[in-house]
């Protein structure tokens, strides 16, 4: 099969041992590989230089306020769910210079920063994450961020479908998986049987089936298709968690006075762990860094998040003073008023706003006790 | 490199034609409309297009070192090579403008935002309601109204202070109170000897307008607690909340949406207004912090 | 809801916004007691802590109402037009003004006795109680645009 060339939309078998031969041919396509690593007890992103450098044999224990790796009974290399990063570490960095202001003359030059445009392939991509990806390609994409349209254009996606479900995860409430629903390059989905490892690869573009090209591959069989398809459906019906998003929108948009705030509030440090966590929140500032000579400064954009005191300040007071009401916006935000401005919902049910928050607040139990309790009602308007 | 910093470096790239680079605009300009508010008249820098705008919009002017605020156009869209803003000591931004003066270079970026839908006021009434410094984009909407008066109704503008000194472009409501074909009422909360106008907040003078309720617009813009007060008075004399406007302001860092600071609810204060629709948003502006 | 009343035409209780509707009889037994003053611009139509004697109904003009504190200058903190009534202070104990009310412009007032006001409305339960009514919504209006001006909604 290695000779006849891979087209969009076939499905191909890579065997286990055939893996690092994979890496190779991503890098030999001219992509530096970033993917899941071990560090700090934790899955988290980072460069791969080969294959050991994956979480092989690992997974992790997820829950509201706890995540902790474990070891599996296997080798599988992409056992686990999603640890604390997202891929928007490198498409929206935590930190990102857009141009420097150098002083002249009584005024000012600026010179933009050059755009990135090396190449990366991001080595296992959730279907959650393929959909918090679109979601920030609309946020940022209305907004013209040449930035993030430049990092973004260089990025191969090789997606992972999930084989095992996080106890806190909901893709399959928000629709966003487990299965991956387009918007990848290369979709694999690893099989472990006692006679065979393998990975199933579906081709979802031209740049994902040229790095096939050099790549021992056969076609997928439809036996290899229905083990593929078995292990995404065995995930699907374990998910860790459920959110009814019946009506959601109008539900949070209409109870701004709802008791609940006040509730999940009283728990809520706003420490902002979940805006860092969260795959789509997209919230920044910016500032003016000098350099030591006087004539030129940076800007900066860093992220932000709506927790942050100074956030919604308005003539040096916020708007937002209690942490009812950042709550309430982060909330509100990311499941109802998302749908206003970007025409979907900004959660795609990764769950990691619930394993990362250091009180255990799940939103998905906080839309269940808006939905369930008395006063659940459209506000009024009206003056008094 | 497993660094999130991302820097010049990696491979081949041009600098970007980043589109929200502020353009050096000079300060022409310079004049004190109250104690703690000064106006500017900003010109381009040479060949630079005509400037246009709506009156209601706002830009993002930026003081070198210092960083970048959100200040509405208070000048008039006639005059295409220059832009007026009017600017109250209210931070660490606008003090930087404070401190600038004839010759100066500031940044500008613009203009963003929804402006005051004028086409909504042909052959209509229209009561204009200002409050404070909200009477900086409103001056826009007032010369459109000068330069095109056979278009409207009867036209009543009230405009209220905190005191007489507080009035902006005290010189200039002069002359606008001197035309016969509208109607300017100024009021202040508090007043010494000089003043021989009235004292009471901006509604108190609303008993007094005159106007077809079923075929009348209200633009109203000024503390959200003023325009609240103000909308529900007219609402109670019988002007629908689809045919009144009001400007909101929150902290905005980047003007174009993507920052997340000036969201109202669902809005986007810096791309759905700074102008709403009452009617649109009259459910939110009695939520407490939102 | 400006009383439009001629500069030269004599004033009548039952022109005023604030009585009209009243029962005519009792109209007219206002009316009797009942005498026009204009007050000249910048002069004093009451005094803080003069006895409040008059019952005054404004038809024309402006008046500054002010409050006098020791080491401050005057300051006006409302004014009233036509189609108002100037205060209620000789409607209840000590009988006497609580602040100065200054001519602005040229003013026309009705005046009636304030002595006598209150004992017509004493023999007139009935109107005395309508009368009562009246009274109340201004000073409600009062205090919530008193209250609307401590919140600075003028401000920034």
């Amino acid at each position: 099969m290695s000779e006849d060339s891979v087209r969009v939309g076939d499905r191909v078998t890579i065997e286990r041992h055939d893996f690092p031969a994979f890496l190779s041919s991503v890098r030999a396509a001219g992509y530096r590989i970033v993917g899941p690593t071990v560090r700090d007890g934790a899955i988290v992103y980072g460069e791969i230089g080969q294959e050991s450098d994956l979480p092989i044999g690992w997974t992790e224990r997820q829950e509201a306020g706890t995540y902790r790796l474990e070891r599996r009974a296997d080798a599988a290399l992409f056992g686990y769910a999603v640890g604390p990063q997202s891929w928007k570490k490198y498409l929206f960095p935590s930190r990102e210079r857009l141009w420097t202001v150098t002083r002249s003359d009584g005024s000012f030059q600026v010179t933009p920063e050059p755009t990135d445009g090396s190449p990366v392939a991001f080595l296992g991509v959730r279907a959650c994450e393929l959909a918090a990806i679109a979601i920030q390609d609309r946020v940022f994409g209305m907004a013209s961020d040449p930035g993030y349209a430049a990092r973004r254009r260089r990025v191969l996606r090789i997606a992972v479908q999930c084989g095992v479900a996080g106890g806190t995860c909901f893709c399959v409430s928000m629709g966003t998986g487990p299965a991956v629903q387009g918007n990848h390059d290369l979709a694999l989905t690893e099989v472990l049987t006692p006679e065979r490892h393998y990975f199933q690869v579906d081709v979802g573009s031209r740049a994902g089936a040229a790095v096939l090209a050099s790549v021992p591959v056969r076609a997928a069989s439809s036996r290899d298709v229905g083990l593929a398809e078995g292990v995404v459906a065995k995930t699907a019906a374990s998910m860790g968690r459920k959110m009814n998003t019946e009506g959601i929108r109008d539900l949070l948009i209409d109870n701004p006075e709802h008791p609940r705030w006040e509730i999940v509030a009283r728990r809520c440090l706003a420490c902002t762990n979940c805006t860092m966590a969260c795959p789509t929140c997209f919230c920044s500032t910016t500032e003016e860094v000098p350099e030591l000579s006087v004539e030129k400064v940076e800007r900066w954009r860093r992220w932000d998040s709506c927790f942050n005191a100074g956030f919604s300040d308005l003539h040096a007071s916020p708007v937002r003073k209690t942490t009812q009401a950042r709550y309430r916006q982060w909330m509100t935000h990311k499941l109802a008023a998302w749908f206003d401005q970007f025409g979907s919902s900004g959660c795609v049910g990764c769950g990691r706003c619930i394993t990362w928050c250091p009180v255990g607040i799940d939103i998905t139990e906080e839309v269940a006790a808006i939905r369930a309790a008395p006063g659940a009602r459209k506000p009024s308007g009206g003056a008094p | 490199m497993a660094s999130d910093v991302a820097t010049a470096g990696g491979s081949v790239g041009l600098p970007s034609r980043h589109p929200w680079v502020p353009v050096p605009f000079t300060v022409e300009q310079r004049s004190t409309e109250t104690p703690d508010t000064v106006s500017f008249v900003l010109v381009p820098p040479p060949g630079h297009r005509r400037l246009s705008f709506r009156p209601g919009q706002f830009n993002m002017l930026y003081v070198f070192g210092v960083g970048e605020a959100a200040i509405s156009i208070s000048g008039d869209f006639e005059e295409t090579d220059r832009l007026v803003h009017t600017v109250r000591l209210v931070g660490k931004i606008s003090q930087a403008l404070h401190a600038v003066g004839p010759g100066d270079v500031v940044g500008v970026r613009g203009p963003y935002g929804t402006g005051w839908p004028t086409e909504e006021a042909v052959g209509r009434d229209v009561v204009v309601v200002a409050g404070g410094l909200g009477i900086a984009p409103i001056r826009p909407l007032l010369y459109e109204f000068l330069h095109h008066r056979d278009r409207y109704g009867r036209i009543e503008i009230i405009y209220g202070a905190r005191t007489p000194k507080d009035l902006v472009y005290y010189n200039e409501i002069q002359t606008w109170r001197s035309h016969t074909d509208l109607r300017f009422q100024t009021t202040v909360d508090t007043a010494g000897r000089d003043w021989y106008g009235d004292v009471g907040v901006v509604t108190t003078r609303i008993p007094d307008t005159r106007f077809e309720p079923d075929r009348t617009v209200a633009f109203l813009c000024g503390p959200e607690i003023m325009m609240k007060l103000t909308a529900e008075a007219l609402r109670a004399r019988g002007v629908a909340d689809d045919r009144m406007w009001v400007s909101l302001e929150r902290n905005m860092k980047c003007a174009i949406g993507i920052c997340g600071h000036c969201q109202f609810g669902p809005e986007f204060v810096c791309r759905d207004g700074p102008v709403f629709r009452y009617g649109d948003i009259r459910r939110f502006f009695s939520v407490r912090e939102l | 809801m400006s009383a439009r009343t001629h500069p030269s035409s004599p004033l009548r209780v039952s022109d005023h916004p604030f009585l009209r509707g009243m029962d005519t009889a009792f109209l007219e037994l206002l009316g009797e007691n009942a005498h026009e003053r204009t007050f000249e611009t910048g002069t004093l139509l009451v005094r803080e802590g003069d006895p409040a004697d008059e019952f005054m109904l404004i038809f024309q003009g402006k008046v500054a109402l002010e409050i006098m504190v020791p080491d401050h200058p005057r300051t006006t903190i409302q004014t009233v037009g036509p189609g108002e009534v100037l205060g209620w202070s000789w409607l209840t104990l000590p009988y006497r003004w609580r602040l100065d009310g200054r001519a602005l412009k040229p003013t026309r007032v009705l005046e009636i006795g304030a002595a006598h006001l209150r004992s017509i409305l004493d023999d007139h339960p009935a109107e005395g109680y309508q009368f009562l009514l009246r009274v109340l919504p201004v000073i409600a209006e009062r205090l919530e645009n008193t209250r609307l001006q401590l919140l600075d909604i003028h401000g920034i």
